[in-house]
């Protein structure tokens, strides 16, 4: 497989992969958590909330990674004082994957709040007169019955998330070895003479990964639906 | 003994309830709208009544005026739900063992297998709710809120989603836990076959008031009390299986009174209880002679209560108890019937159905 891709196009494949997996996974306890949120309580500002979370869905791509970088670059509010701890997202790869995560949250967030909304709120009041405290009761019956939509909404904010372009490029640039995920290195290939085949490579990898993804999905999702459904 | 006092005003309706609840079965009984989910919901803590008390002894679970009000998973309580509400991604088995996992560690709690034997679900505890049938659905819930050391069960309804053949099924099971758990219970019913065969007490409910409430046979001897219409009127006798007769029938003895009834599966010198409706007893003056009927107990009468439209609930006292009839007004008033007058209660021995003959428990 390394023979059959340059060094350069195989680091793209590695990059995508641990951006992809990082964003998915760090984002996907907040999206639990903001889902349920969305779903079950009543607050002041839910459908800011809700508009916020949304926004990037909406909004073009280049103009979520211009204000991340705004706000997140080593001179921004949030990314200044980030930067006295360390912590710097600007034209590293962390940046790329939190570039990736935000683009993804809205649609993990509605897979996640669908299925929750889905849950029958009788059988948390059941749990809870058999003694369940509201945080057992998220745990043994809500989470579980829960679980084939945060499947769907894990591998839709995979896929997302290793598609993702426009924000990425804005925010933390197209660097080789740091910030140059699978689509900024087809870009990059289709801008130099005599880079098509480089680039046709990537999109069959391209496919692969998401047509390995689709399957994985019905896989988990159709075992998770036999466990919950008791059928 | 529990003490259950709420007000709770609804956009339509006021619930203004207050009853106590001696051990044992404590039947709800009215019709659908009466206030009796939103009085046992109130127990179980899933509804915050405006005002109330729920207390029995030192244990309090609500009390307004005290600022009390323990959530729904510190109560204790055994909640059997009219859907089951089972969990549909555990197995029975977990779905069993679900509230013991959660009750506070040294709680004195049922065994699974003796629970599981009791209710017949031992073969199936390793699968999961979506296969099982109505009625195993519900035995499995029933054993679950046993099973959560509860120190009150709630059952709302819960053969109200039943057809008649797994009624029949469950409910010899809520007089077994009645007989054989010493949990008390509140049961919600509207079914006055259910509360003359479960009830040790009976608290009588109407457009969310109390309008009776005390021991099972008292409560519905009484001709005043139509939680549930004047159809559904009956009083219940408690029997002494007597004999099986090879021609079908069972000899059952009631204060020394005979009593014939298409045959029961108890055995013989058991305890039974047997609700007589109303609608199915027939009056006379003398003794009938010559009549098809087999069973005649002489009485006197203690009341004569007009209903609604043209007819009159006889309240008749008898050496085998209270025995209520329905009749017309017309013939209340041709055979004079008033306070002490002697008269013989008739009833039919195929009128009374097997759903209205239960076991054993006095109906105090």
């Amino acid at each position: 497989m390394t023979d059959w891709l340059g060094p350069e196009e195989w680091r793209a494949v590695t990059l995508s992969l641990q951006v992809s997996i990082w964003a998915t996974l760090v984002s996907l306890p907040l999206g639990i958590l903001v889902a349920y949120a969305l779903a079950r309580w009543s607050f002041p500002g839910k459908q800011l909330l809700n508009g916020f979370v949304h926004l990037p869905l909406v909004l073009p791509p280049v103009v979520t990674g211009y204000l991340l970088l705004l706000t997140l670059g080593t001179r921004g509010p949030v990314g200044s004082i980030l930067a006295d701890w360390g912590i710097v997202f600007a034209f590293r790869w962390t940046g790329a994957a939190v570039a990736a995560a935000v683009m993804a949250f809205p649609l993990m967030v509605r897979a996640i709040r669908l299925s929750i909304e889905a849950v029958d709120p009788r059988l948390e009041q059941a749990s809870a007169t058999l003694g369940a405290s509201p945080v057992w009761v998220f745990l043994t019956v809500t989470l579980p019955m829960t679980l084939p939509g945060i499947v769907a909404g894990v591998i839709l904010a995979f896929a997302k998330a290793i598609g993702e372009f426009g924000a990425t490029i804005t925010f933390v640039s197209n660097i080789p070895g740091q910030t140059r995920t699978i689509p900024s290195a087809i870009y990059a290939f289709l801008q130099a003479p005599g880079g098509e085949s480089s680039a046709m490579k990537l999109v069959i990898v391209s496919i692969v990964v998401a047509m390995g993804a689709l399957f994985l999905s019905e896989l988990i999702g159709r075992r998770v639906a036999a466990r919950v459904g008791g059928a | 003994m529990l003490h259950v006092a709420i007000r709770h005003a609804f956009a339509s309706f006021t619930l203004d309830a207050e009853f106590r609840a001696p051990p044992g079965v404590t039947v709800l009984f009215g019709r659908s709208g009466s206030g009796k989910t939103t009085i046992v919901n109130a127990v179980a803590g899933l509804l915050m009544p405006d005002q109330g008390l729920i207390a029995s002894g030192d244990w309090t679970l609500l009390d307004t005026a005290r600022g009390v009000r323990v959530k729904p998973h510190h109560r204790r309580i055994g909640y059997i739900f009219q859907e089951g509400r089972l969990f549909p991604h555990l197995t029975v088995r977990q779905n069993l063992a679900y509230g013991a996992w959660m009750a506070p560690k040294g709680a004195a709690r049922e065994d699974m297998g003796r629970i599981a034997e009791l209710l017949g679900i031992g073969h199936l505890l390793g699968r999961r709710p979506g296969v099982l049938s109505g009625g195993e659905k519900q035995r499995v819930a029933i054993g679950r809120a046993l099973l959560s050391a509860p120190r009150l069960v709630l059952a709302d309804e819960p053969l109200a989603s039943l057809d008649e053949a797994r009624k029949a099924e469950i409910l010899p099971y809520f007089e077994r836990l009645r007989d054989e758990v010493s949990v008390p219970m509140l049961y919600v019913s509207h079914s006055a076959s259910e509360v003359a065969r479960l009830a040790t007490t009976v608290v009588a409910l109407d457009g969310g008031r109390v309008v009776a409430q005390g021991p099972a046979a008292e409560v519905l001897g009484d001709p005043s009390v139509l939680p549930a219409g004047v159809r559904a009127v009956g009083a219940v006798l408690t029997v002494r299986v007597a004999h099986h007769h090879d021609d079908g029938l069972t000899e059952l003895e009631a204060g020394g009174l005979p009593l014939f009834l298409p045959r029961v599966a108890q055995a013989t010198g058991s305890t039974l209880r047997v609700r007589i409706a109303a609608h199915d007893v027939i009056l006379s003056r003398t003794r009938p002679e010559g009549l098809s009927a087999l069973n005649i107990l002489p009485g006197i009468v203690r009341e004569v209560r007009p209903s609604d439209g043209p007819g009159a609930i006889v309240a008749l006292n008898t050496a085998a108890g209270r025995v209520l009839a329905h009749i017309t007004r017309r013939s209340a008033d041709a055979l004079g019937l008033a306070e002490g007058v002697e008269m013989h209660a008739v009833v039919k021995t195929v009128s009374v159905a097997p759903s209205n003959i239960g076991a054993g428990g006095q109906p105090r």
